[in-house]
């Protein structure tokens, strides 16, 4: 799609653009973004909720333009930080009612809708309690309350399970499933590739500000480079390694990247043996290794020559 | 932990495609309501934090000196409209500065409020009102005190309370828009700093604690104390609640502090809207 290009995009798309990147997240669309900490996924969200004024380009969600039309997109978006930002003044029942008040829903609509979210995230008992004495997950939890309590069509959640314990993260999976069936979009960043391949529609991954892919989780793992990645740690610099292990049975492709060498195989771990023989070879020694199978993570480190965390 | 996945239904079928405007208007008064409502929690903090200072003063000047005969009964009626002054100024202004300052500067916790569908600018209007809001009661809660404190004050009257209301109102706002001014501009580590190298010299020579033409004996000082927007509040209090003592015109103070105010309304309303909005 061209820069800005909210043509022919009607009322049912909601485009997102960061840095010459360009894309389009369908009405309806559970969209992931994908990145290492720092890739630019936060000022994509900080963009699109209008907290970040983009210093270039156009980005509109459910067709208003967060630029100029501010308060429209205000209107049909809910947030979920990646920090937890309650408003300590407040109890846990008054951030949900005050907030729902901001968008003019009455105390009377919002209170039983509150309390059936704070039942559903597991923190009902808190209702009264303050912000403060509530534990990292249940603030977080409190904050994904909070987008959904006026109901808005478009969600947008930065990192949402960061620092969530297991069950609390697959109970808010369920959730963010729900609200997708119901029909809502929802965009969400993560750096867990698990997260984005099991709850997106499509995922773009993106570092640096760029947009490197953007597909189904499915299509994408198909793209991943073939076989298992074998990351080996080396003693000092792998490059001169690279040609040694390059004609090995089973090898696929080889990189280095400082001490680091990466081995694609087709024959899984099996290759590991003749790798550390190539590389004691070459007067090297092996400090660690891993094993990757063939996944969103092995597209990742293909494309960016990077791991994910 | 119980966190069952079912998920409310959507408040109406129809927000899917066009959600409903809200006023600004119904929004501005929920987020007064918010403060208020804050304000009302921290009622005891907020008047202990702001009108502490202001009393201390009034106990020894306007107290104990007065009956240890080292000032007399005229100091006392200069001393009460300043001290007024010094509290709703100190109170309009740290009810915004400190909020402001604490919640850009580390708990990000007005981020709830930025989300809500109004122009940001609308967002630190309301802020400011809610800071003259509570000027007003730090005044309203000193004037009995201070009355008390010193017994009767001769030239004391409430007769001009319209007069009274609107520099208490006026007074507020400037400083309200103050506190919105430096809250979000200066750094939380400097936030110290800005009562010793403000608010205090603001206080001290803000002709609170002594009227202005009490001056005419030091007449440099007399003029270089006119930029300071305390002096017009304390003035004005003067001429409204001690009218038969020396004072400022009250229409220059009103047109001084209509000044004061607007120009501290626009740069404080301009650096929210600049730590809002990255």
């Amino acid at each position: 799609m061209p820069p800005g290009g909210g043509n022919g995009m009607g009322q049912r798309g909601e485009i997102v653009a960061l840095q010459g990147l360009d894309l389009e997240v369908r009405d309806g669309e559970f969209f992931g973004l994908l990145g290492p900490n720092g890739a630019g996924k936060t000022t994509t969200i900080g963009i699109l909720t209008t907290r970040v004024k983009p210093t270039s380009g156009t980005a509109l969600v459910g067709g208003a333009d967060v630029n100029r039309q501010a308060v429209e997109v205000r209107r049909r978006i809910g947030v979920v930080p990646q920090r937890a930002n309650p408003d300590r003044g407040l109890n846990v029942i008054e951030n949900l009612l005050f907030h729902a008040a901001y968008f003019g829903i009455p105390s009377s609509a919002s209170l039983p809708r509150a309390m059936e979210l704070l039942e559903q995230l597991g923190i009902a008992e808190r209702a009264n309690s303050k912000v403060d004495e509530l534990s990292g997950g249940q603030q977080q939890r409190l904050m994904i309350a909070r987008a959904l309590i006026h109901d808005p069509h478009v969600i947008f959640l930065d990192e949402p399970t960061v620092g969530l314990d297991p069950q609390t993260r697959l109970s808010l999976w369920e959730i963010l499933r729900k609200l997708h069936a119901e029909g809502r979009t929802i965009v969400m960043t993560t750096h867990y590739m698990e997260e984005a391949d099991k709850l997106c529609d499509r995922i773009a991954i993106v570092d640096r500000g760029q947009l490197l892919e953007l597909d189904t989780p499915e299509a994408l793992k198909q793209r991943a480079p073939g076989g298992t990645l074998v990351e080996v740690t080396l003693s000092s610099d792998a490059a001169p390694v690279v040609e040694h292990v390059k004609p090995l049975e089973g090898v696929l492709r080889v990189e280095a990247a400082g001490p680091l060498l990466r081995v694609y195989s087709d024959r899984g771990g099996r290759v590991i043996s003749s790798v550390i023989q190539a590389a004691e070879e070459t007067g090297v020694n092996v400090a660690n290794i891993s094993l990757t199978e063939p996944s969103l993570e092995t597209l990742f480190v293909a494309r960016t020559g990077r791991k994910l965390d | 932990m119980t966190a069952s996945a079912t998920v409310p239904k959507p408040l109406s079928p129809a927000t899917a495609t066009a959600p409903k405007a809200v006023s600004s208007a119904t929004v501005f008064v929920a987020l007064l309501r918010r403060d208020m409502r804050v304000a009302r929690k921290e009622i005891v903090f907020f008047l202990v934090r702001t009108t502490m200072q202001p009393l201390l003063f009034l106990i020894v000047f306007g107290f104990l000196l007065p009956k240890m005969n080292f000032l007399g009964k005229a100091y006392q009626t200069a001393l009460l409209p300043g001290i007024l002054a010094v509290s709703l100024s100190l109170s309009a202004i740290q009810s915004v500065a400190l909020p402001m300052v604490q919640d850009f500067g580390w708990t990000k916790e007005i981020e709830d409020r930025l989300l809500a569908p109004v122009p940001t600018r609308l967002i630190a209007a309301e802020k400011i009102v809610a800071g003259m809001i509570q000027g007003f009661i730090a005044a309203a809660f000193v004037l009995p005190i201070a009355r008390l404190v010193m017994g009767p004050i001769p030239a004391l009257t409430l007769s001009h309370i319209g007069e009274v209301t609107l520099i208490v109102l006026l007074g507020s706002l400037a400083f309200s828009s103050l506190g919105m001014w430096l809250g979000t501009a200066i750094a939380p580590q400097q936030i110290g700093l800005m009562f010793s190298v403000i608010i205090a010299p603001m206080l001290f020579f803000g002709c609170a604690y002594y009227p202005w033409r009490g001056l005419d004996v030091v007449p440099a000082m007399k003029y270089l104390v006119l930029v300071n927007p305390m002096v017009y509040v304390a003035e004005g209090m003067r001429g409204a609640l001690t009218p038969a003592v020396p004072h400022m015109p009250l229409p220059i103070v009103v047109a001084a502090l209509l000044i004061v105010a607007s120009a501290f309304w626009t740069l404080g309303i301009r650096s929210f809207y600049k730590r809002a909005i990255g």
